[in-house]
């Protein structure tokens, strides 16, 4: 579902994608610099979360600032009609943070991607074993991706690209 | 960062209220005076514990499209590759990571031909395989992280 975006709307995410202005009333200062009146901005902005266009509204923080430096993508060659099922297991898993489906290409049979963001490297491979053994998936069956650089983490842009949650 | 930074960080995640005063609101729940509150706020992002503050957009939903990507690059090539993909603006997330695909990014724009584009683009100026993986399907999204 695209729910239908006016003018508004998209000068409104413009005029927020370097942040909410921290003040004491900041919607009525992003409506003044839109000439819009702060309640517009609060129904507009409540209807944008509602239908999801908006999907989270706070504070995004700086993950390997506060300490989460083992950052795992953890890939499973999991059978297509069983993928869902794994799904809601991984899900059960307090520390897996993101879960997608994504196609399997030619050199790469895993059609499962789970993130796990920790602190410390061993804990989070004791993490994936004890997923791997929820899932019952045997070990040559998965692979364990640590990020060892990140070059390029930017927040959300709605100009050129936006992007949201940490792949 | 001390054990009342630590509280918002932790509390204010997600779920912004979307009122006339809405760091009252979040203040009073914390017993914080609103201006410490945003005096805090402002300092949590001028220290870079906090990247922003404000909405996370889904590109789905706004008509553009993201997808995962995935590159096999010769270590002695690594630099050089990895100035060329962080050079186009679509790329928003670029990671090492330990595997023979040992370049994965993201790739958002705002139509989904561009992002067709941007990976075609990748792949003359590296000479190199781009291996797409968009989603097919979202289980979860809830990162969330303790400070």
């Amino acid at each position: 579902m695209t729910p239908l975006l006016d003018l508004r709307d998209r000068a409104l995410l413009t005029a927020l994608e370097d942040g909410l202005p921290l003040v004491s009333r900041p919607y009525r200062m992003v409506g003044d610099q839109l000439g819009i009146s702060e309640g517009e901005v609060i129904t507009r902005l409540q209807r944008l979360i509602a239908c999801g266009v908006i999907r989270r509204f706070g504070a995004v923080v700086r993950h390997r600032a506060l300490g989460y430096t083992a950052n795992a993508m953890v890939v499973w060659d999991i059978a297509d009609e069983r993928v869902d099922a794994a799904a809601r297991t991984a899900m059960a898993f307090p520390f897996v943070t993101l879960c997608y489906r994504r196609p399997r290409r030619e050199g790469w049979r895993y059609n499962l991607f789970c993130m796990i963001h920790g602190r410390q490297r061993a804990t989070v491979l004791a993490q994936v074993d004890a997923l791997r053994a929820a899932l019952g998936i045997d070990v040559s069956d998965h692979a364990v991706l640590f990020s060892t650089r990140a070059f390029k983490q930017r927040g959300a842009r709605y100009g050129a690209s936006m992007t949201l949650e940490p792949a | 960062m001390d054990d009342i930074d630590r509280r918002i960080v932790n509390g204010l995640q997600g779920a912004f209220p979307i009122a006339e005063r809405p760091f009252a609101i979040v203040a009073d729940r914390l017993a914080l005076s609103e201006a410490d509150l945003i005096a805090r706020v402002r300092k949590l992002c001028a220290e870079g514990w906090l990247s922003r503050f404000g909405p996370m957009f889904d590109a789905d939903r706004l008509g553009g499209a993201t997808t995962l990507a995935a590159l096999a690059v010769p270590a002695e090539d690594f630099e050089r590759v990895t100035a060329l993909v962080n050079a186009h603006p679509e790329v928003a997330h670029n990671y090492a990571r330990e595997h023979t695909l040992n370049m994965w990014f993201v790739v958002a724009a705002e139509r989904p031909e561009r992002i067709e584009e941007v990976l075609a683009a990748i792949e003359a100026e590296t000479g190199l395989a781009v291996h797409a993986m968009p989603k097919q399907q979202e289980f979860f999204v809830a990162a969330r992280f303790e400070a």
